[in-house]
């Protein structure tokens, strides 16, 4: 009997039937939806067998174009997964006063905003910028591919796996109850003994891996393989953009690994670096962790820059005002965002002298920002501007951003953050920065290329319902936040005394109610859109007049982008070109080398998901047993030399013939 | 800003990068190496017998010695074994070994900064001197 006990922990480890939360009647239900979606979902795959395509074309695909459409799949699903879990909250928090104390026990919310955070920054935010950046970056620079298109493929595989791992612990265990950052003691082995820190831990180490190569893949992409003539100062604002977070990434998130890695030998292996005791030192870790941090939030919001700048120009029919000073900016931001990461933590007591440093640099930092905001003024200014619907995010945004602008620049001074830290008026401004910047800044890329992707435009009825829902419930959602944040209400409350708050906190539930709205609305507009396609057909490759070398292609660009690699003589070459009356080439194609697909990215990426579960779970034989398997496959991965193929001749001709017909059928 | 006009990244079959090579980096003479080697060697043992002959009298001090031999190591091996200089991928190399070099600083001398501030406020236990801050 006790030789049996010993077994099935050895196996199993942590893991039991009590391990399952069936006595939670919300998972429960949740389950079953998604197990009933789950089987609709695979029953129509089979039906339409859609497996050997979903195999072929798109997991092991090592096309950036393809990889960068799954980045963007994958984090407007995990959209939905973390705004189910702002509805909850946003529930919880309207109903829960005086006696009331709502619907969500106090574990589980702690779990739901925990969770909210965490998906929302790394696989929401995220992927919908590295995914954005992958389709575009190589089209911009007039390239085929990415640097390294196999690694390309694994670091979404990763990305996506530890995304997984965090869904699963919905249904297997619990999610962390910390906060989205963790921080020691509570997230200590003493403070979360469970599986909650773990899931989180594991999730983001893995998902780690996949963001930092997929930054190292772009870096060496941009700066190796732009076009002929395409000198640095003749870049894309957006590609200047890509490149500046992708140095932000690869120097920012080894900080992360680390600091996660001694929090989990904290937690697994009796060190002591954060501890209460043994001289370990939790402020530490609120100190490194913001480290990685602060630059964190420039990686998201960088790209978004670069999205408005080459939505402002085209749309303007302009080029964009102060090219160099936009680019200027950029950079200066890179290297200040390593300079303010204090002012997270303003209150922990590092004294006046500190305290007044970060202050001013985080004042400073707004300066380079306040540059950008009038660059894109003064390109609209005398511009005939287009009010589609990327403009019209872009314009939203300019607002919206600068109201968060100076919310930020009211925490940046010190002495206001004593009064203000941790209040739901810090809630706001973040909220007010990144779904007014990051969000609205993806949005209006979604709008601007899908059309590149697919071949046809979005349809725009349903576009401006979802565009207004989403601005207008931003505002109704989170200004009562500012309000409360002034009265001194706190962050990640999960019952109120005071039931004068109240209909603040109505009112922003019935914001949160208008997004949903606009998340409705987007799906729609997608669904409309495909079953419109036919009308809202790209024959062109050019459908708002663009200027960078993206619009040169046919919309969906060919597998290989360019037959011929276009030869750049000035910023907005594709403007340049058209001006000076360039001519498709139509003739002398030759055959061209590309990579060739491989399943090795799913695979390592699968196996590091199951080491990860072993991990959390403490089942020792698997976890040693998985890592020697991603070990392994990594080695015979390396074996493989069949890794590239030409494209005939007769195929490039038949793609550029094709093109050819339908331009002049369309002429 | 450097100009990348003639690359051969861009023949039509040399769009990717992990099999070909096409840098512009030596790769090294067997001088080069053996001066490298020399030099670690040199830099390798000077600490040891710092430690094992006990040279130093306070510990503290050969610590910082040995660091300092560390650093010096660190660029006998980028210019020797990574040949890396000003010019090598376009000055990109540079570039990347300043920029790295100003974020471990920042990151560092930023830690002990903030971290002493906060320990001499929130822990005067822990310090020598204790303060009445708090």
């Amino acid at each position: 009997m006790q030789d049996n006990t010993d077994l099935t922990t050895l196996i199993f480890g942590r893991l039991t039937w009590e391990s399952i939360p069936y006595h939670e009647p919300i998972l429960v239900a949740t389950f079953i939806a998604v197990a009933i979606g789950g089987i609709a979902v695979l029953g129509a795959m089979t039906y339409y067998k859609f497996w050997g395509t979903l195999w072929r074309d798109w997991i092991t695909s090592i096309d950036h174009k393809k990889i960068g459409i799954m980045y963007v799949i994958l984090g407007l699903v995990m959209l939905l997964r973390g705004f189910a879990d702002a509805l909850m909250m946003r529930g919880q928090q309207a109903m829960a006063f005086g006696e009331s104390t709502g619907y969500l026990p106090p574990e589980h919310y702690d779990q739901i905003f925990t969770a909210h955070g965490v998906i929302m920054i790394f696989f929401v935010a995220m992927p919908l910028v590295t995914g954005l950046m992958n389709y575009i970056v190589p089209l911009q620079i007039g390239a085929r591919d990415v640097a390294f298109p196999f690694l390309n493929n694994f670091s979404f595989w990763m990305t996506t796996f530890g995304a997984m791992l965090t869904m699963i612990s919905l249904f297997i265990g619990e999610f962390a109850k910390t906060g989205w950052l963790a921080y020691p003691p509570l997230s200590g082995i003493l403070g979360s003994p469970g599986v909650g820190v773990d899931y989180y831990i594991w999730s983001l180490q893995i998902a780690g891996i996949g963001t930092l190569l997929s930054g190292v893949n772009l870096i060496v992409t941009i700066v190796k393989m732009r076009a002929p003539g395409m000198s640095l100062m003749k870049m894309p604002v957006f590609t200047w953009t890509a490149l500046c977070t992708n140095v932000l990434i690869v120097a920012a998130f080894p900080v992360l690994t680390a600091v996660l890695g001694m929090l989990s030998m904290d937690r697994m292996l009796g060190t002591h670096f954060f501890t209460n005791d043994m001289g370990g030192n939790m402020m530490m870790y609120v100190n490194l962790i913001w480290i990685w941090g602060h630059p964190e939030v420039y990686i998201l919001i960088l790209p978004a820059f670069g999205i408005f700048s080459e939505v402002v120009a085209t749309f303007c029919r302009k080029r964009l005002f102060g090219y160099t000073s936009m680019v200027y900016a950029t950079v200066v931001i890179t290297i200040l965002s390593y300079l303010v990461w204090l002012h997270h933590f303003f209150t922990m007591g590092s004294g006046a002298s500190v305290n007044s440093f970060f202050g001013i640099t985080t004042m400073i930092i707004s300066i380079p920002t306040g540059a950008k905001i009038f660059n894109w003024l003064f390109t609209m200014y005398r511009g005939r501007i287009r009010f589609e619907l990327p403009m019209m995010w872009t314009i939203s945004f300019m607002i919206t951003f600068v109201i968060g602008g100076m919310t930020g620049v009211l925490l940046a001074v010190p002495s206001a953050d004593f009064v203000l830290h941790n209040s739901l008026f810090l809630i706001a401004h973040f909220h007010n920065v990144i779904i007014g910047g990051v969000l609205f800044g993806m949005f209006a890329g979604i709008n601007f290329w899908f059309p590149k992707a697919f071949g046809f435009k979005l349809d725009t009825y349903w576009g401006k319902w979802s565009f207004w829902l989403w601005t207008i419930g931003f505002y109704v959602a989170f200004m009562p936040l500012y309000v409360l944040g002034l009265m001194g209400v706190t962050r990640r409350l999960s019952q109120f005394a005071d039931p004068s708050l109240q209909i603040w906190f109505q009112v922003a539930a019935f914001g949160a109610v208008l997004i949903l709205g606009g998340i409705l609305t987007f799906i729609i507009q997608l669904v409309v859109s495909f079953r419109r396609r036919e009308a809202l057909k790209d024959v062109t490759g050019d459908p708002w007049e663009g200027r960078t070398l993206e619009w040169s292609t046919s919309s969906p660009p060919p597998e290989y982008n360019f037959a011929f690699t276009p030869v750049v003589h000035d910023t907005d070459a594709w403007a340049d070109m058209k001006k000076h009356g360039y001519e498709r080439p139509k003739d002398n194609f030759v055959p061209i080398h590309m990579p060739k697909n491989t399943g090795a990215g799913f695979i390592l990426a699968a196996m590091s998901f199951v080491c990860g579960f072993a991990l959390i779970w403490h089942m020792w034989p698997l976890a040693w047993l998985s890592f020697g398997a991603i070990v392994i496959s990594a080695i015979v991965h390396t074996f493989n030399y069949n890794r590239d193929y030409h494209i005939p001749v007769e195929e490039v001709v038949r793609v550029e013939d094709e093109r050819t017909r339908l331009l002049d059928g369309y002429a | 800003m450097s100009e990348h006009n003639a690359h051969p990244a861009h023949g039509d079959d040399h769009n990717h990068g992990h099999d070909h090579h096409d840098d512009h980096a030596s790769h090294g003479s067997l001088k080069d190496y053996t001066i490298g080697f020399v030099l670690s060697v040199i830099l390798t043992a000077i600490p040891f017998w710092l430690v094992m002959g006990d040279v130093i009298a306070d510990p503290g001090v050969t610590a910082i010695v040995i660091l300092a031999f560390a650093a010096v190591q660190i660029v006998v091996h980028m210019i020797y074994f990574l040949h890396m200089n000003t010019e090598s991928e376009g000055g990109w190399n540079m570039l990347a070994l300043i920029f790295t070099v100003m974020l471990v600083a920042i990151t560092l001398i930023g830690s002990i900064w903030v971290m002493y501030h906060l320990n001499t406020n929130m822990m005067p236990g822990m310090m020598s001197e204790p303060t009445q801050k708090m």
